[in-house]
């Protein structure tokens, strides 16, 4: 067990190293600096800002010196935001990015699993295949085009929901729901899949013949097994909202990071994008180490392997 | 002699040799009067067929196009004239939503193209080669795939920026993961096969094995991943131009009308609704027609 999660704690330091060597080459490689405007400024100025933020050094000191920071967690001042660093911005963005993504998680654990356990309890009927065609709609339909029709439909012509900004929970209500829909309809499938072939064992025989009503055997026999896979699509999953909080945060009008990001990609705000993008690709990693070590707990027939 | 339903003497003829010979119809045939079952994704396939052609030749169908603006026309509801509207700058949506098919279907394609080639190479050398060739490739493969793919690709643009290609480009680098994978397990799996043993006997090459053997024998995964992968490529578009990084005025993209169309959402709806509707027919009909092509492929999956 403790050489398994060295094995998987080394590969993910090194994954993380090589994600932030390349995202610092490639924003150095970019032509122009983040200081080049329509409006020219005077050289001195120029060289004086550069010497501030340290571009005027050799690129492999500059870069050493930027791995010194990530380990300090100290990322860099924003370039467009003065007086703002990049560690700032991350601890104020990320704490609403994972409300945001908690609930939402929530809701598509809670929705996917209820409308799968629904779908192959019915297999074949009708109720399958209404949970089946939301799946291949959840699917579908992009999560800004779910998000702008609930706003439009809840908010502006029902006027049960607040349009935009953060704060209430019934602010976080259509936002949370809006990045959930393509997570659910994924569990909902995987969900309906897995229990359809655990219904199909044997146990599942014995325990209809002791006598155990559907409901208990959905909990107690079903779930159990079905969910292991879900489990393990809890990294996508994270990916899913990660990615998804992009748009829904701008549409919204939420504070969160993803909204962040994305005006640091539209400013070309170099060190905030470099900064996010490595938060980010840790924050997934140690998402799928946890589902590796939990995996580990849930299936005993895994540990013996290890 | 009682008759039994279910066992009935067979009379020797015709109708035995048929029933004991080899199937009367073509794999390519039998997979395709499976698919001709599967209703939803027939359908998905009809619009498909439809989506393509007024691709070509929708922008033609109207009088107006896709960059021209009226002025003292904007933000028309569907009329006669402008047959789904127009928007801020009184271009006419019903054009501009065709190039966008243009835009979107092109994208899907080509990046999934590229996602088939650089992914059955990749794939099929891991798997054929095994070992530590494997083990390797295909830890450089995690590697990538561990940083989200709208990450990767929204980096990119900033850096290539934005564009047509750029777009296409920056889908390809982390598109071909998925079907790297699928084709390296399946490869594994086929090349252990007997048919696979006697051709090495024989004396063929590796190449020759790989293109007349392995590769041919995937195609079923192949076909479907490719299906299933060009919605996610149509989104992606979608998903950057509706964020500002795709393509730029006055190409007509989904995302970018759509974008578009968000302030407007109170006032003049159908901007929006026009540009979302089409983004999530496409994706729905591409997916529904995966799903078909998987149950037709094989029947096994399907439980």
């Amino acid at each position: 067990m403790t050489k398994f999660l060295l094995k998987k704690c080394s590969s993910l330091f090194f994954s993380l190293f090589l994600v932030a060597t390349l995202t610092f080459f490639l924003m150095h490689a970019i032509p122009g600096d983040p200081f080049t405007q329509d409006k020219a400024i005077p050289e001195e100025i120029m060289q004086a800002l550069k010497h501030h933020y340290g571009l005027d050094q050799p690129l492999f000191v500059q870069y050493l010196h930027y791995l010194k920071g990530i380990v300090t967690f100290d990322l860099g001042p924003s370039f467009k935001y003065e007086g703002r660093t990049v560690a700032d911005i991350i601890t104020q963005g990320f704490p609403i990015s994972l409300t945001l993504g908690l609930e939402s998680l929530a809701i598509a654990v809670f929705l996917g699993v209820t409308l799968g356990t629904l779908a192959s309890f019915n297999h074949l009927k009708w109720q399958d295949q209404m949970v089946m065609f939301f799946a291949v709609l959840g699917v579908s339909l992009p999560s800004f085009i779910i998000a702008t029709f609930l706003q439009y439909l809840f908010s502006m012509k029902l006027e049960i929901f607040p349009v935009a900004r953060w704060g209430t929970f019934s602010q976080s209500v259509l936002p949370a729901l809006s990045l959930a829909m393509l997570p659910a309809a994924f569990i909902a499938r995987l969900t309906r899949s897995n229990m359809v072939e655990v219904l199909q064992q044997d146990y599942i025989q014995t325990a209809r013949a002791k006598g155990l009503n559907t409901f208990q055997i959905a909990i107690k026999h079903v779930l159990r097994n079905a969910l292991l896979p879900v489990v393990s699509f809890l990294g996508p999953l994270t990916a899913a909202i990660l990615t998804g909080s992009f748009v829904i945060e701008k549409i919204f009008g939420i504070p969160g990071l993803g909204g962040w990001f994305v005006q640091s990609v539209v400013n070309r705000d170099y060190t905030v994008i470099m900064g996010t993008t490595l938060f980010y690709s840790a924050c997934l990693m140690f998402c799928v180490l946890l589902v590796d070590i939990l995996y580990c707990f849930i299936d005993p027939r895994i540990k013996k392997e290890m | 002699m009682q008759k039994d339903p279910l066992f009935e003497p067979m009379v020797y003829g015709k109708d035995l040799i048929d029933l004991t010979a080899s199937p009367k119809f073509s794999y390519r045939k039998e997979v395709w009067r499976r698919l001709k079952q599967n209703t939803m994704g027939m359908i998905g396939l009809c619009i498909l067929t439809f989506l393509i052609l007024m691709a070509l030749i929708g922008p033609s169908l109207s009088a107006h196009t896709y960059f021209e603006t009226h002025l003292p026309l904007k933000n028309q509801a569907p009329s006669l004239n402008f047959w789904f509207g127009t928007d801020e700058l009184g271009r006419d949506i019903f054009t501009r939503i065709w190039w966008g098919a243009r835009i979107s279907l092109l994208v899907g394609i080509s990046a999934s193209l590229i996602d088939l080639v650089v992914g059955v190479f990749y794939g099929s050398i891991c798997g054929y080669a095994g070992g530590k060739i494997d083990e390797f490739m295909m830890r450089i493969a995690d590697i990538l795939s561990t940083i989200p793919y709208l990450l990767v690709v929204i980096l990119l643009m900033v850096i290539v920026g934005p564009g047509l290609v750029s777009i296409i480009l920056a889908l390809s680098l982390t598109g071909w993961i998925g079907m790297a994978r699928i084709v390296r397990g399946q490869v594994l799996q086929i090349k252990e096969l007997d048919y696979v043993t006697a051709a090495t006997a024989l004396g063929a090459p590796p190449f020759w094995i790989l293109t007349k053997h392995l590769i041919p024998n995937t195609m079923g995964s192949i076909i479907v991943t490719l299906t299933l992968s060009i919605p996610t490529a149509i989104f992606a578009e979608a998903f950057l131009s509706f964020l500002g990084l795709g393509v730029q005025a006055p190409i007509a993209s989904w995302g970018t009308m759509a974008s578009d169309g968000l302030p407007a959402l109170r006032y003049y709806p159908w901007r929006l609704f026009f540009p979302a509707a089409f983004i999530s027919i496409t994706m729905l009909s591409f997916n529904l027609l995966g799903d078909a092509l998987r149950d037709a492929l094989d029947p096994r999956l399907k439980i």
